[in-house]
């Protein structure tokens, strides 16, 4: 009833704007009436171009995001396990996070060219460090006691990984890895507007240059759509594995 | 009893289960234990007491080798001791956090199974007669936070017996317990030890616990912790939480206990 409710809004403006639309006969080159937009949308889901691209932008993303998410949890369960590491590779850390991802762009652009791999690393290093602060301070929030059993059985080090470090942050590390996704996808379609040829964001900005507005909102909508569907996704999934996230799901 | 220090010390200690030879620890500036000897004989139940800063858990941790001495040696089976074995069991006092909660009982056991190596084959049987044991017949499938207190510090010495230990040191284990499920687990331990010849080291606050339990008793004193006094323990054999409990030799050690603790409470 509330989701139905906050539906309200959005429909109302919808409205307003078609019939605006509709009442001035606009003309533009910047701006569709949503019908166009949907009868666009409509169009779009039946052309195998438009499916690639999404495909494209969905695995681009998701590699790197795999990526980044493993990086990430790698050095976050070193760094929160060895704290004289973690120490030592604050500072590094503490610089390069704060680096909008999208910024080491003409570097990468550089190194890999155009395509897949540019915008996988560019992704990778933007979910990693998120990721890696997520696990490092989960890490180091692991009950002490459960160390001291771990000695007590003297379990080696990957025992010690495998079956405490893990099992104990693993609902962290799933709050974690929703949130990268989410970045993991702006910074997919910015790659992909600022530079790489392919995937949804390409898709857009060629809809904008050809003057299309349609096209451009349809694209715009079904991004929006992807992200909140992933989100959506992913959140049921956490509060079914781990329902204890609850209070932490938002 | 008390072990004096010297070479007859060490030739004995490879008959005895732990050795402790003039040991100290100190955090920092301080000294929480200060040259402590202590022999602990195979099958020996030897309970800790001492007021609040006496370094009882620091004398624990020192046995489990958790932490080490600056001064002195833990011997354990002869040979130097300075990190944990699975050798030597440890209960604590805060069952609810030394279990893991994403495995049940099964799984709890099975942990300290793994870490010794034992194939999966074999596991199943272990556990299982191992739950019996502690009375936990038939909560194979509960996690820690479907089980009482009771039950979840039970779960813990079923790990802790899972490694087949040689000592079993336990900080305070029934300290957050209600009384008649402590007086329940107390008459269980003494079994399990009687008939797993394992040798126990038990530290309470509780002195009629300490009593009720004990072979011997280590008495520390504060300031820095250091042995004050060792008192035998000569009731009989099995204890009976009535009949024990109303002995004259009983009351007479708790009298001399309760004055012991006194002397530190003014």
């Amino acid at each position: 009833m509330t989701a139905l409710k906050g539906l309200a809004l959005p429909a109302a403006l919808l409205l307003a704007w078609q019939l605006a639309v509709m009442l001035t006969g606009l003309q533009s080159d910047t701006i569709a009436a949503p019908d166009a937009i949907f009868a666009a949308l409509g169009r779009g889901l039946t052309e195998p171009a438009f499916w690639a691209d999404t495909g494209d932008t969905l695995a681009a993303g998701g590699m790197g995001l795999a990526l980044g998410f493993v990086l990430g949890t790698m050095s976050g369960v070193l760094f929160g396990l060895i704290p004289p590491v973690g120490r030592v590779m604050r500072v590094t850390v503490e610089l390069l996070r704060p680096l909008p991802a999208i910024a080491i762009l003409p570097i990468a652009l550089l190194i890999f060219g155009f395509g897949y791999r540019l915008e996988v690393a560019i992704v990778a290093f933007g979910t990693c460090f998120p990721v890696l602060v997520l696990t490092e301070a989960a890490v180091r929030q692991i009950e002490p006691r459960l160390s001291e059993v771990a000695r007590a059985l003297a379990l080696s080090p990957g025992a010690r990984v495998r079956k405490i470090v893990l099992p104990a942050v693993l609902p962290r590390l799933f709050v974690a890895l929703r949130l990268a996704a989410g970045i993991g996808l702006i910074i997919a379609i910015t790659v992909e507007i600022a530079a790489n040829p392919i995937g949804l964001g390409a898709r857009l900005m060629q809809a904008s240059n050809s003057l299309r507005p349609a096209d451009m909102y349809a694209t715009l909508f079904w991004i929006g759509a992807i992200g909140w569907a992933l989100n959506w996704g992913m959140l049921r999934l956490q509060l079914w594995l781990f329902p204890a996230t609850k209070g932490a799901a938002q | 009893m008390l072990e004096t220090t010297g070479i007859d010390a060490t030739e004995n200690a490879a008959e005895d289960v732990l050795h402790v030879d003039a040991a100290s620890v100190r955090y920092g500036a301080t000294t929480i234990l200060d040259q402590v000897d202590l022999t602990l004989e195979k099958g020996e139940f030897v309970c800790v007491i001492g007021p609040s800063g006496s370094g009882k858990t620091t004398f624990l941790r020192l046995l489990a080798g958790l932490v080490a001495p600056v001064q002195g040696r833990v011997l354990f089976r002869g040979t130097e001791h300075r990190a944990p074995s699975r050798e030597i069991a440890i209960v604590f006092q805060d069952y609810a956090n030394a279990l893991l909660p994403w495995r049940d009982a099964e799984g709890n056991v099975s942990l300290a199974l793994e870490a010794a190596g034992v194939p999966r084959s074999e596991r199943s049987d272990r556990i299982h007669t191992l739950l019996r044991t502690v009375g936990l017949a038939g909560s194979e499938k509960k996690f820690p936070s479907e089980m009482s207190g009771g039950m979840q510090q039970r779960l813990q010495i079923a790990r802790c017996l899972a490694q087949d230990p040689d000592v079993l040191l336990m900080d305070e284990p029934f300290g957050a317990l209600d009384a008649m499920t402590r007086q329940k687990l107390q008459d269980e331990l003494l079994g399990i030890v009687r008939e797993s010849n394992v040798t126990a080291f038990f530290v309470t606050h509780d002195l009629e616990e300490a009593i009720y339990l004990s072979d011997r008793i280590i008495a520390l004193e504060p300031n820095p912790g250091r042995v004050s006094q060792i008192f035998d323990v000569d009731l009989p054999k099995p204890r009976n939480q009535l009949t024990t409990r109303e002995m004259p030799e009983f009351l007479r050690l708790r009298r001399e206990l309760f004055d012991f603790i006194e002397r530190f409470e003014q």
